[in-house]
């Protein structure tokens, strides 16, 4: 059965806003216990230092203070974590995996990597006591740059590696070479893609409590994947599965870093509670959050275009490089989303790309909404804009030739995607997203006539027209329990971990349409192991995906179970029954109908027998495992005005039509949309993570990491396009990191495109004024040669 | 991100604060509105060990049109400023400059005298006062004293005041007949520190030249800088295009010596210094020949 109903598609209010929006949702920081404790960390100040000692006597000492811990202290619970994502099965791969440790114990790889950990009374001894820790420390070289991490003789990171290769990976798809030797144009640029971090509005916290009667440690944690941080402490700690209870609660934006397990907070909480025997609280402060918190960073691609004489796309070449940072628990997943989207929505018959990940002296790199997939889209967009350039095509054109047609779908790029499986596109109509995009920036308008007259009355303005796709809902699997209660009302539990996604409203959307009740009767429970423990949690665009196709499931088995059981007190077969409005009736009769409370108390009877073979309640539990992800596209337009004297930019309209298959609710949809493209255009013109030589982050804090406000990102202009996915009964494609992923390539077009007459060329994300002053110099002077 | 221990005193007059700051000596640190000294206290940049809160100390609070000029008390909420009449009349460019600082937020705790006292090169309003000849009357063990703006900013985050001195008062004097203003700046958002800004006053004689042009650029130094040369360039002159911005770069290229930092080169600062000075500088030509008619 596939989902229908009035809810879908519906601009249905947020279940979950009365309690966020008068202050009553639970978050981590809200946790407050008796005799809870609070914890600091000791940072490293060194991105890269041998640690001769460190010593926590003083700090000890300190009136108030209850513990201090460092390496020595953890005995055998003390290792490396685990591999998170191993790499997929791509041919002749080298990887080598280096992950984190809980406190660093004889070297330390990057500025706050963790040192010793202080238990005090209240956070301000604990922080107090910090300085009174003595770490003998003996600096060591340090890598930074990408390139110079490659060079011969390059201090080492991981010294027993021999070279700061984490990884090289190649994917080829037909012959590039010979596509290069029959193309008309070759076009070849060097790309710097630079991002940053997540920087999302609540940082990590943990509360971690031992109840030595219950046996239960109990973890409120801000991450999204609290089944699988339940699993691992389980068998980190000695414990049964069920005695850990992981709650992700209310959980202010999530956005990737926060799914990286096991950061070193996660596992030295849970071990000192229990050593401790009182509740520990540690809420992870700004600063520590821009050097702890994983991030994105840049990549260098060497990358080239072969085109035909009519714009068709020959094949594409790129080379690049990838900042993995100090380890690379999270495998591979950023620069194989870099690969892959990279060939975008169009027809690529030969591609070769070929990356080095690279070991830095630098916070870990994990993903961060669109994970990768800017790199991609920036360079292959870019490339199509010089493209069309030099043979005189029109930008939009050169794009709308190259499009995959709805009749080659499902397509196979025949290269491996992230979770392992072929690149293969499910389904999409990509011209006519295209042409709307057009229609409602004014495409033709503008380019035709409205760019030279603003031009002659001294304004510089351009437009950007840029296309995307992005491979979402990826497996393994999700589930969901379906409950109908005596009320009538109904409990949905899943084990994705929520960060304002709006899952309490899209999942009870689903729920309500398949047994007909109102969308607010459905309760829905995410992130808590004891309500739900089967599943992995919030990434890659797949709760809608795949948790809302496992509550359909459900749903669909609890509405078998009324109708089975209406059908026997109403004598009347199944199929002759309705179920609507919250009650069940015989189809065209009059007589009364069962409302669906009642069903539920006759299903779980307190005399009399539930009949052999079958089960009390109306309840059910299912899972959704697609064999492969569904793919979202769009294409983004925007208008930008440059001040070619200041270097200052002001967006004036952002367009953004996508499809992320069937819509669930359109409002959930806009506001993922437009907080993408507030996370896109941070990434474009404002967010840099600036690190000096000596591996230190120079703007680690909101003050010079600059973040978009409210002023900064226009009202995103918006329009659905869709194109049900087949691979699963919602029809949905995911759409939480859309918004983020093409924002620079369109910028950079934009910007650019304002800035024709002065001949400035932009190969380069993020662009600050500062950093279009010296490209629009350089112009100048290159053109003054 | 927990400040060190520190004593906390909140005086309820003025007297009671100055002894404080007597006892404490070099230890204390007066706290006004908080905006920066709170940040830098929990970044642990700022350690003070007694900090004396002036925020019960009502007598510093006020703004008033005196016979001398425009008398802002040191204590002064910056959202107060921007919202007065007397400010607006007596002093339109301190007027035009607020709603530059920071954000309403940050205005309605912020002070006049704590952003003086503070004196970040990059803040707006020890430039507009430099711009403005004000005068800072100050109190300590020793008495009362009045500072001029150009000998009050002594370098970055530093001023004339001694450790045991409260700043009390800002008087922006009467301006001359003719005289007109422009506040400029470019920040990366709205209400981020300038990259640059430029406050001018310019007045003009009876045939409508350049009687006198006082210049003041921030964020380009280690305090306000006044740019003296742009300013001596366009005396007695014409204010043509051409005079306002051969002054524009005189101020970008001579009367500065702008930092490089992570935001802006030394390079793009002198750009915008110049751009923003031409632009200003015409916007207060503009208001002076008004305000001649």
């Amino acid at each position: 059965m596939t989902a229908t109903g009035r809810y879908m598609g519906a601009r249905v209010r947020r279940n979950e806003d009365a309690r966020l929006l008068t202050g009553r949702a639970l978050f981590v920081d809200d946790v407050h216990l008796d005799g809870m404790l609070h914890v600091a960390f000791l940072r490293s100040d060194y991105a890269h230092a041998l640690l001769r000692s460190v010593d926590v006597a003083a700090a000890r000492r300190r009136p108030g203070v209850v513990a201090a811990y460092t390496a020595a202290d953890l005995g055998d619970y003390w290792r490396p974590g685990p591999l998170l994502v191993p790499p997929p099965p791509i041919r002749g791969l080298v990887f080598h995996a280096r992950t984190q440790v809980p406190l660093a114990r004889d070297r330390v790889r990057h500025v706050g990597e963790p040192i010793a950990m202080v238990v005090a009374e209240s956070r301000y001894v604990a922080e107090d006591a910090l300085e009174d820790i003595v770490v003998d420390a003996e600096p060591l070289p340090v890598v930074v740059d990408l390139e110079a991490a490659l060079a011969p003789g390059a201090p080492l990171v991981h010294d027993d590696l021999g070279s700061n290769v984490a990884a090289h990976a190649v994917q080829r798809k037909g012959d590039y070479a010979r596509a290069r030797a029959a193309a008309h144009v070759v076009i070849a640029r060097r790309f710097r893609y630079d991002r940053g971090a997540a920087a999302a509005i609540e940082n990590r916290g943990i509360v971690a409590q031992w109840d030595p009667r219950a046996e239960e440690l109990t973890l409120w944690d801000t991450t999204q994947a609290p089944i699988p941080i339940r699993n691992g402490l389980a068998r980190l700690l000695g414990l049964l599965e069920s005695q850990v209870r992981v709650i992700a609660p209310f959980v202010g934006g999530g956005f990737g870093p926060k799914i990286m397990m096991f950061y070193p907070e996660e596992v030295l909480l849970p071990w000192a509670a229990l050593r401790l025997g009182r509740p520990l609280k540690w809420i992870e402060d700004r600063r520590e959050n821009f050097s702890a918190t994983t991030q994105e960073r840049g990549q260098i691609h060497d990358a080239e275009i072969a085109v035909a004489r009519d714009g068709r796309i020959l094949g594409v070449r790129d080379v690049f490089l990838h900042d993995t940072g100090a380890y690379d628990p999270y495998g591979l997943t950023v620069p194989i989303n870099s690969q892959c989207t990279l060939l975008g929505p169009y027809d690529v018959p030969n591609y070769a790309s070929e990356f080095t990940a690279v070991f830095t002296n630098k916070t870990i790199v994990t993903p961060v909404r669109g994970a990768g997939r800017q790199h991609g889209v920036f360079v292959i967009e870019r490339l199509l804009d010089f493209a069309a350039k030099q043979l005189g095509i029109d930008r939009a054109e050169i794009r709308r030739r190259n499009l995959l047609r709805p009749d080659q779908f499902p397509h196979n790029h025949e290269i491996i995607f992230q979770d392992s499986a072929p690149l293969v596109y499910d389904s999409g109509d990509y011209a006519p997203a295209l042409e709307r995009a057009r229609e409602l920036i004014g495409y033709d308008g503008f380019v035709q006539s409205e760019q030279a007259r603003l031009r002659a009355a001294g304004r510089h303005v351009g437009l950007g027209l840029v296309c995307y796709v992005e491979g979402t809902g990826i497996g393994p699997y999700e589930g969901a329990r379906v409950t109908v209660e005596p009320s009538g009302q109904v409990r949905v539990a899943t084990g994705v971990g929520t960060q304002g996604q709006g899952h309490f409203t899209a999942f009870a959307q689903i729920v309500a349409d398949v047994l007909d009740v109102e969308v607010d009767q459905v309760h829905v429970v995410t992130g808590d192991t004891r309500e739900f423990h089967w599943g992995t949690g919030t990434f890659a665009s797949r709760g809608a995906v795949v948790a809302g196709s496992a509550c359909h499931a459900a749903a669909v088995r609890v509405r078998e179970k009324v109708l089975e059981l209406a059908s026997g007190l109403l004598g009347a077969p199944p199929d002759r029954l309705e179920l609507a409005g919250g009650r069940v009736r015989v189809r065209g009769s009059s007589d009364s109908a069962i409302p669906l409370g009642e069903l539920a108390l006759r299903a779980n009877p307190l005399r009399g027998a539930v009949r052999p073979g079958t089960e009390p309640g109306l309840e059910a539990t299912a899972y959704f495992g697609p064999d492969r992800g569904s793919t979202a596209s769009g294409v983004h337009a925007m208008l930008v005005e440059v001040d070619p004297e200041t270097a200052q930019v002001e967006i004036q309209r952002y367009v953004v039509v996508h499809d992320c298959g069937r819509v669930i609710n359109p409002m959930i949809v806009e506001g993922q949309i437009q907080g993408g493209v507030a996370h896109g255009i941070g990434n474009a013109f404002y967010e840099q993570l600036v690190y000096d030589e000596a591996g230190q982050l120079l703007n680690a804090s909101l003050m010079d990491y600059l973040l978009p406000t409210a002023t900064d990102v226009p009202a995103v202009e918006m329009a659905h396009h869709e194109t049900p996915s087949p691979l699963n009964p919602v029809g949905v494609k995911g759409v939480g990191e859309a918004g983020a992923i093409p924002t620079g390539a369109a910028f950079a077009q934009a910007v650019e495109d304002a800035l024709s007459d002065h001949g400035v060329e932009i190969t380069e994300i993020p662009l600050s004024p500062n950093r279009l002053f010296e490209l629009i110099e350089a112009a100048r002077s290159a053109r003054a040669r | 991100m927990k400040p060190a221990p520190f004593a906390y005193h909140r005086p309820a007059t003025l007297d009671e604060a100055l002894a404080l700051l007597a006892e404490h000596g070099g230890e204390a640190k007066p706290l006004a509105g908080g905006q920066s000294l709170i940040p830098a206290m929990n970044f642990r940049l700022a350690r003070p060990a007694v900090l004396v809160d002036l925020n019960r100390v009502a007598e510093l609070g006020y703004v008033r049109a005196g016979r001398d000029g425009l008398q802002i008390g040191a204590m002064t909420r910056q959202r107060a400023v921007e919202r007065s009449d007397a400010v607006r009349s007596a002093a339109p460019l301190l007027a035009e400059a607020m709603p530059f600082i920071a954000h309403p937020q940050i205005r309605n705790r912020g002070t006049v005298g704590g952003s003086l006292a503070h004196a970040d090169p990059a803040a707006e309003l020890p430039a507009v006062m430099l711009a403005l000849e004000a005068r800072f009357r100050a109190r300590g063990p020793q008495g009362e004293r009045w500072i001029p703006a150009g000998e009050f900013f002594t370098g970055i985050l530093e001023t004339a005041l001694g450790p045991d001195e409260l700043l009390l008062e800002v008087v922006v004097p009467k301006s001359p007949a003719r005289t007109g203003y422009a506040f400029a700046e470019l920040a990366r958002r709205r209400g981020d520190y300038a990259l640059v800004g430029v406050a001018a006053r310019v007045t003009l004689d009876r045939r409508g030249r350049c009687q006198a042009a006082r210049i003041t650029l921030f964020s380009v130094g280690d305090g306000p800088v006044l740019a003296a040369a742009a300013a001596a360039m366009l005396d007695g002159q014409e204010p043509s295009p051409e005079a306002m911005r051969a002054a524009a770069d005189a101020a970008a290229q001579r009367d500065i010596d702008p930092p490089s930092d992570i935001h802006a080169s030394a390079a793009y600062r002198r750009r915008l210094a110049a751009v923003l000075t031409r632009r200003a500088l015409a916007r207060a030509v503009e208001r002076a020949a008004q305000a001649s008619q």
